[in-house]
């Protein structure tokens, strides 16, 4: 009988992930970090076009919850989730080139870091910086997987500053409304830019948000990478079914700034440090791979080992990638016309003053 | 056959593309069991049901967002604006996500704005507007505004047929005040062609949507009156413009009158006169003149609005200084 418990508490634990299964987790988590990690390298470098945006203590949030889709569904990430691209089958070569605004990056030079996106094959979408914006876009797209009915779904990312917006609330309305398979992750790192959350909405739980759109709101535990795929996985789940949006709140906690430059000066003292000793979603998964899955320390050693190699040759290719051609900009803005003019005072355009032709006896034209 | 107004033809476009596509469907407040404020999609939620014409909550960032999405799915969306007025609802939406996702995503979004546009018709600051400038500014859009019904029916088809995001400006003061015997079979007007809707030989007057039938009105009594023969350019699309239609009647009468609806200040004749003047500046014989609505918000009272829109005699005093000139 008490075998039977603990196998059955073990089980739960796991939230029935295999051993092999828990060790990607840990790959995906450890990826996310170091690639960010060399991102911060090339940006003192000067090898970062723009701006770093980090998702240090918030990797098991983006890895456990898109770990529970599968290869067709549709992932729409936000600027803290690249873990969730990584797992979803983006690279750290795309991302490095991207970062490094390369000719052959995945938007060719035309947007920065991980705004980028696959919807022929790996199923994630390119975001943009109008928070809240990819709320309704998710809507719309599986929207259409209703219509068609195909049984894929749609995870959306939004912080908790993005609760506040109206497309947020248009979106996940419309969506509920629809029932739409579609779930929305807040992701509550308690920060948006330099605001706190308590200044961004009044209401204790962000979760609550969902009972005014009729639809199910759970709270997790965003730095247990475990806990964050096991409630996506029930949402998805869910959503399959044909029973709607599910809102996910994941409890996080944002330890860089805003973005690379920011020195979080609105922080209280100590208060990173003691997420980063207390909290860390990378130590607190490692504490438990080692007590109580039984992993041995040279096993994360070797996965760390091969993190590392692989960011490394995806660096040395990335920094040989060529930028873009100027001329590249003026293509694709539509369909037809395929390329738009360039301007008449660019040097070597036939312009449209060379073609002028002058009327016989105008003006003051002496010919 | 019989004839059809300018709102039937767009229904009747409508109907036709998604009877020949199944990817078309439409989404907009009160479009489906109702038909619409204006009834242009009455008979569309019969004949192919909730699935395809949707009823949506009133968000129009919700259902534009929606079918950015749904169109970067393989979907061909058209959305109505119950008025257009409320597309400045949308306009974040519209102008950041949809307008750059070809090209800063590579993602295909197919789709069409559509709803009631403009003024003389007594509807007050927000049931009047013509904010087709506003989306000008913005790669990645186009923009359309036919005048006359077969226009209305040619594009609305070939807007939902084009791969990028159309913005289909219809004007409801023309809704059933004119008609025509539309083109058998499957009739499309390509976007980007403009149409000379009246030759002449001493003036031309460039305008589209409404006042392109003032216009006429003007072109006609200033032949009666003053022997004035008057050409009229219906740009119909704006974005992309047509420089060749353009520079083609500058060419032949040397001065331009650019009449819009919308108000003068950064409307798109400024846009227009801006381009007669790179391109063909050598062929004017007179300044190019605007005819357009004050800059004021357009009021309900029949005497004021009378007084902000331009009137047919606006143009006809207008093409008279300009003749002269």
């Amino acid at each position: 009988m008490a075998v039977t418990s603990a196998l059955a508490t073990d089980s739960a634990a796991r939230a029935g992930l295999s051993r092999d299964q828990l060790l990607e987790l840990y790959y995906w988590m450890r990826l996310t970090r170091s690639l960010e990690e060399r991102l911060v390298n090339l940006y003192r470098q000067t090898k970062v076009v723009g701006g770093l945006f980090r998702s240090l203590g918030q990797e098991a949030c983006a890895v456990g919850s898109a770990y529970a889709l599968g290869r067709q569904d549709v992932l729409s990430p936000l600027i803290r989730n690249l873990g969730s691209m990584l797992v979803k089958g983006a690279t750290p070569l795309e991302v490095l080139r991207q970062y490094m605004a390369k000719g052959d990056s995945p938007t060719r030079g035309r947007e920065l870091n991980i705004h980028f996106g696959d919807l022929e094959d790996r199923n994630f979408v390119g975001q943009i910086s109008h928070l809240g914006d990819m709320v309704p876009v998710m809507a719309g797209v599986t929207l259409t997987f209703r219509m068609r009915k195909e049984p894929r779904v749609g995870l959306v990312y939004v912080g908790d500053g993005a609760t506040s917006s109206g497309a947020f609330h248009e979106g996940i309305n419309f969506a509920a409304v629809q029932r739409c398979p579609l779930i929305v992750i807040v992701e509550n790192n308690r920060y948006a830019y330099s605001t706190p959350t308590s200044k961004q909405c009044a209401a204790e739980r962000l979760a609550d948000k969902a009972a005014g759109y009729g639809i199910p709101g759970v709270r997790a535990d965003g730095n247990d990478v475990i806990a964050a795929y096991q409630v996506t996985r029930d949402a998805v789940a869910r959503a399959r079914r044909g029973e709607g949006v599910t809102l996910i709140e994941l409890m996080t906690y944002r330890r860089k700034g805003h973005a690379e430059h920011d020195n979080q000066s609105y922080v209280p003292d100590g208060e990173i440090d003691r997420w980063a000793r207390e909290n860390d979603p990378l130590d607190r998964y490692v504490q438990r791979l080692i007590g109580s899955e039984g992993v041995a320390p040279a096993e994360l050693e070797a996965l760390d080992a091969r993190v590392q190699a692989e960011i490394d040759d995806a660096t040395d290719v990335a920094e040989q990638s060529p930028p873009p051609e100027p001329r590249d900009c003026l293509v694709g803005i539509y369909a037809d016309p395929p390329e738009a003019p360039a301007l008449w005072y660019r040097e070597g355009v036939r312009s449209a003053v060379d073609r002028h032709e002058r009327p016989a006896g105008w003006g003051t034209h002496d010919g | 056959m019989a004839e059809a107004t300018y709102l039937e033809a767009i229904r009747q476009g409508l109907f036709e593309e998604m009877e020949r596509d199944p990817s078309v469907f439409c989404m907009g407040e009160d479009i489906g069991v109702y038909g619409g404020a204006f009834k242009v999609t009455e008979g569309l939620f019969d004949r192919f049901g909730a699935e395809r014409v949707i009823d949506t909550p009133i968000s129009e960032t919700g259902f534009v967002g929606a079918a950015a999405g749904a169109a970067h799915m393989g979907m061909r969306p058209v959305c109505e604006m119950q008025f257009i007025d409320f597309v400045s609802c949308a306009y974040s939406i519209l102008t950041n996500y949809v307008a750059t996702a070809r090209y800063r995503a590579m993602l295909p979004c197919p789709m069409v704005v559509r709803g009631p546009s403009g003024g003389y018709v007594r509807g007050g600051p927000f049931h009047s507007q013509n904010p087709e400038a506003a989306f000008l500014h913005t790669p990645g859009l186009k923009v359309v505004y036919p005048a006359t019904a077969g226009d209305a029916k040619g594009l609305i088809k070939s807007a939902i047929r084009d791969d990028d995001c159309v913005l289909f400006f219809e004007h409801k003061y023309l809704y059933r005040r004119v008609k025509e015997e539309l083109p058998q079979g499957d009739h499309v007007v390509p976007i980007g062609k403009a149409r000379l809707a009246r030759e002449g030989r001493d003036l031309s007057i460039v305008t589209y949507a409404a006042t392109v039938w003032k216009a006429l009105e003007a072109a006609e009594q200033l032949e009666r009156e003053d022997g004035l023969s008057v050409e009229v350019l219906d740009l119909r699309t704006l974005l992309p413009m047509d420089d060749e239609a353009i520079v083609a009647t500058v060419q032949k009468t040397n001065r331009v009158l650019v009449v819009h609806e919308d108000t003068v200040t950064g409307g798109i004749a400024g846009e227009i006169t801006a381009r007669i003047n790179e391109l063909a500046f050598e062929w004017l014989d007179a300044p190019v003149r605007r005819v357009a609505a004050h800059d004021v918000p357009l009021p309900y009272a029949p005497q004021l609005e009378d007084f902000v829109l331009p009137q047919t005699a606006d143009i006809v005093r207008a093409a008279r200084w300009l003749a002269a000139y």
